[in-house]
């Protein structure tokens, strides 16, 4: 979903670098609160993990193929304000180094796939969180459901900047309708790879995935004294 | 090995899965035009893309130049691209973590 440049008109792609320093600043900030140590290597382990996702594109229809996005699994896995630092990452690595994604349109590409998906998927991840119950299945199904949801939120998004800035010929509601069609396809994939990370990740860690943090919730006060005799 | 026992020991088990899905999954991608690439060309915009500027890179569209085998190319390149994101990843959260407020900074 990478967009080249050329794809979206100058001043579009300027007003989302603007746009992307200043929402990158912001989650730093918010990151920065109570930034626990061990957050340090999780955020770059999931920034490598999710590069390595992103190059596994699956088939989809008619010769199509999708791959994950991964900004509701880091939001899940170490938090939206982490996760949108590490999604970022991701994305200047493969501008600058991978020359996949262009570089005017590298702030476009850090917002519909990193902070949409981060912060728009979380929040139906955290709004499911409330109505279904706190075991391992409910929670994987939960980062499932979500997951897709963010990918169709970036096929939004994208028909957004197109109808603002496109310079194609094609008209705003063929792209759209197009866009956000294959990626109701592409999500199930979305959907399917979170569920089954998040899921072993609670298996094998469940003190270290953010959005079930309030199963453990009572643990956390005195978590690191108990740890460290057990 | 269910279990594992400290924050360490997962991060390295986590980068072992992810160094091995870039090396030796990846060569196995579809090849196909990804969902915005196909819609373009569908809609007769694929045109407007310009080249990429850093195109020539050695490590440009995930193949390691100067690796003839295909897949051990892009092999190769996914494990450099492992690499860096975690190390920039670590290094910008560990940056971000000086900006940690202390109890009197303003909000």
């Amino acid at each position: 979903m990478h967009i080249p440049d050329g794809f979206i008109d100058g001043p579009t792609s300027l007003a989302g670098g603007v746009a992307a320093v200043g929402l990158v600043a912001a989650s730093a900030r918010k990151a920065a609160e109570g930034l626990e140590d061990r957050r340090v290597p999780l955020a770059g382990l999931t920034a490598a993990f999710i590069f390595a996702m992103q190059m596994l594109n699956f088939p989809v229809a008619n010769g199509t193929s999708g791959h994950l996005l991964g900004g509701c699994l880091a939001a899940i896995l170490v938090g939206p304000w982490i996760g949108s630092l590490s999604m970022t990452v991701v994305f200047i690595v493969q501008a600058l180094v991978f020359a996949d994604g262009g570089l005017s349109a590298l702030g476009l590409n850090i917002i519909l796939m990193g902070f949409v998906p981060c912060f728009g998927g979380y929040a139906v991840f955290a709004l499911l969180r409330k109505i279904l119950p706190d075991t391992r299945q409910a929670v994987a199904g939960a980062s499932a459901v979500s997951a897709w949801t963010g990918v169709v939120m970036a096929a939004v998004v994208f028909t957004a900047y197109y109808a603002i800035g496109g310079t194609g010929d094609a008209s705003v509601t063929a792209v759209g309708g197009a866009v956000i069609g294959v990626h109701l396809l592409i999500g199930i994939g979305e959907a399917v790879i979170t569920g089954l990370t998040v899921s072993a990740v609670l298996a094998s860690r469940p003190d270290l995935v953010y959005g079930a943090a309030s199963m453990y919730e009572q643990q956390q006060p005195v978590a690191r004294p108990a740890q460290a005799v057990r | 090995m269910k279990r594992l026992t400290n924050t360490s020991r997962f991060v390295i088990a986590g980068l072992v899965v992810a160094l091995a899905f870039a090396f030796f999954v990846s060569p196995y991608a579809s090849s196909s035009p990804d969902g915005l690439e196909k819609v373009s060309q569908q809609e007769g915009f694929d045109s407007t893309a310009r080249d990429h500027a850093l195109a020539d890179g050695p490590l440009a569209d995930y193949s390691a130049r100067g690796i003839d085998n295909e897949g051990l190319s892009t092999g190769l390149a996914g494990v450099a691209g492992v690499a860096l994101c975690f190390g920039l990843g670590a290094g910008l959260v560990l940056i971000v973590r000086r900006l940690r407020p202390t109890a009197a900074a303003p909000t």
